[in-house]
């Protein structure tokens, strides 16, 4: 009971903080529908509607990605330099309780980004036949995993900027290994083991076939293998922390 | 473990890599007593505490609070601490009251029972008015209180503070130490850690000092004052110059070392205790009237100058720094 009040007053603390200030909410908007225009603006010039529907698992995946690796990886290394991060840290509730805590307000940012090219979408192109079900089970897994990766980056960075750097240096590499811009087959066979290293791969995957009806893995092993990522960065996580927060 | 400890410390060493920030200190502290720690820049103190409070992990020893591990069962001990940082590191964007509000419920206090407590702590601290305003907006003195207040919200038995004077006016500093004197009376025990010795002399029971990593002197401040104490010492103020009567003094009073001062003082130093109406009296036939005459006791600072080697001009000069002995 009483880790559950602390749970719950974290995430809340977090939510209203962060994720419900202005800046963010625009941003959680911004960024998505940006990615979309983007996307939709082909090099002929003009604006390929059709394709919308195509583009949606990658949108969507690329959404969360930035989403959650940015705010957690920010918000955290942004507490730590103030210390109140201490605070949560010298609290008589588990390391556990307090981590997953941090984890759910960003999870829930992510979920929230990976809609915003939903809803745009749903204004243009017909989105019936969409397995909705494994729509969102997929877009909470990508967002649990992302999740975690931008909490690795908060263990080891020290400032915001440093927080900014390490995402930036592992994010963009992951767009183009993970299938988004590229199908994997296409990729030097040289990369092609990496693309099968990023959770993300699993999650566009599952995301293509439940939206596109066209996926190369089998969806219960993407489950799978989504989380087994999600134990073992968990796990990770908390060992890096023990280490490095704990001096 | 002493019935009456609540915290006992055994041989407590922090290492990093080569160097040695703490040397297997020892000490207790005793329920409901205000313990303080003293000791220059670097000497071990914010290590210790971060090691008795769950942010360190010691590489030797035990700390045990309230008869829990506080190593191996971390969790546990700190359900019954209250920590105050040496930094106000409440959320400047929350106002006072939900900073309060949000620091109960980390210790599982349910909503109601938060509220209510919160309420209470800004009236005692004087903070009713700025409770809506954003911590960002507080003055220094005001951060500090509320610092304190936030670590006490879940009445812990044992309460942490590093430097909780430092950097505040004179008003706030004061309010403060009445504020942990009441808490004391309370019942609850205090550590703190301070680098003004006037604070630890007017408000700690107990303290250690310091250095190196070392504890070099432990005891009440009484205990520790007649460590450096060279017996009994009465300095008497006269009407006319007692440099003529220098010897003749000395010859009279036997046992006692007398030393005559420019400003007609005289100060009169013994092992035993010296009975002032005989000298009185003595004086009063040699037509010199006393106006003055008061005992000399060591301070607090000469202890601190004679343990750590630290000249009191060093100490001076470090505290108009404003960050002396942290």
């Amino acid at each position: 009971m009483k880790s559950w009040i602390a749970f719950w007053s974290i995430l809340k603390k977090d939510i209203k903080n962060y994720y419900l200030k202005p800046p963010n909410i625009s941003w959680g908007i911004i960024f998505p529908l940006s990615w979309t225009l983007m996307q939709m603006i082909r090099s002929s010039g003009g604006v390929n509607l059709s394709e919308i529907r195509e583009m949606l698992p990658g949108l969507m995946a690329m959404s969360i990605l930035f989403g959650t690796t940015s705010m957690l990886a920010v918000t955290i290394t942004f507490e730590r330099k103030g210390r109140s991060f201490d605070r949560l840290l010298i609290a008589p509730i588990s390391l556990g309780t307090m981590v997953v805590a941090k984890l759910s307000g960003a999870i829930l940012f992510g979920i929230f980004n990976a809609f915003v090219p939903v809803i745009f979408a749903s204004f243009f192109v017909d989105l019936a036949g969409i397995k909705w079900g494994a729509v969102l089970l997929t877009v909470f897994l990508i967002a649990i995993t992302s999740t975690l990766l931008g909490l690795m980056i908060a263990v080891s960075a020290k400032e915001v900027f440093e927080a900014q750097t390490f995402s930036n240096f592992f994010r963009f590499p992951m767009l183009f290994l993970c299938g988004l811009f590229l199908p994997i087959s296409e990729l030097p066979i040289f990369l092609r083991p990496l693309s099968y290293l990023l959770p993300l791969t699993y999650g566009t995957d599952m995301l293509s076939g439940s939206i596109i009806g066209r996926s190369m893995l089998s969806p219960i092993l993407c489950v799978l293998v989504l989380l087994v990522f999600t134990l073992a960065l968990f796990t990770l996580c908390q060992y890096n922390i023990r280490r490095k927060w704990f001096l | 473990m002493n019935t009456t400890d609540i915290v006992t410390v055994t041989n407590l060493s922090k290492e990093y890599g080569d160097f040695t920030a703490v040397k297997g200190i020892s000490f207790s502290i005793l329920r409901g007593e205000i313990f303080g720690f003293l000791g220059p820049n670097g000497a071990g103190k914010t290590t210790t505490i971060n090691m008795m409070i769950g942010l360190a992990r010691p590489t030797s020893g035990t700390i045990l609070i309230d008869g829990f591990d506080a190593v191996k069962k971390v969790k546990k001990a700190q359900s019954i601490m209250g920590i105050v940082p040496d930094e106000s590191n409440l959320y400047d964007e929350m106002d006072g009251f939900d900073n309060l509000c949000f620091c109960g419920s980390l210790y599982g206090m349910r909503k109601d029972e938060r509220e209510k407590r919160a309420k209470e702590l800004l009236e005692e601290f004087d903070l009713i008015k700025a409770g809506k305003r954003p911590f960002k907006a507080y003055s220094k003195g005001m951060r500090r209180k509320l610092t304190i207040a936030a670590g006490i919200i879940h009445e812990p038995e044992i309460l942490f503070l590093d430097e909780p004077t430092t950097g505040i006016d004179v008003e706030s500093a004061r309010q403060i130490r009445q504020l942990l004197l009441n808490l004391k009376q309370r019942g609850t025990t205090i550590f703190i850690t301070t680098h003004y010795i006037e604070d630890a002399q007017r408000i700690c029971d107990r303290i250690a000092i310091i250095v190196g990593g070392n504890i070099v002197a432990n005891g009440t401040v009484p205990e520790l004052m007649e460590s450096v104490s060279h017996g009994h010492s009465i300095q008497l103020a006269a009407d006319k110059d007692l440099e003529p009567l220098a010897e003749e003094l000395q010859a009279h009073f036997d046992g006692c070392i007398v030393k005559t001062g420019t400003d007609h003082t005289v100060t009169l130093i013994s092992k035993e205790q010296i009975a002032l109406s005989p000298v009185l009296q003595y004086l009063d036939s040699r037509g010199i009237s006393v106006y003055e005459a008061k005992e000399l006791r060591p301070s607090l600072e000469d202890v601190f100058v004679k343990v750590t080697g630290i000249e009191a001009i060093e100490l001076k000069k470090e505290k108009d720094k404003g960050g002396m002995l942290k």
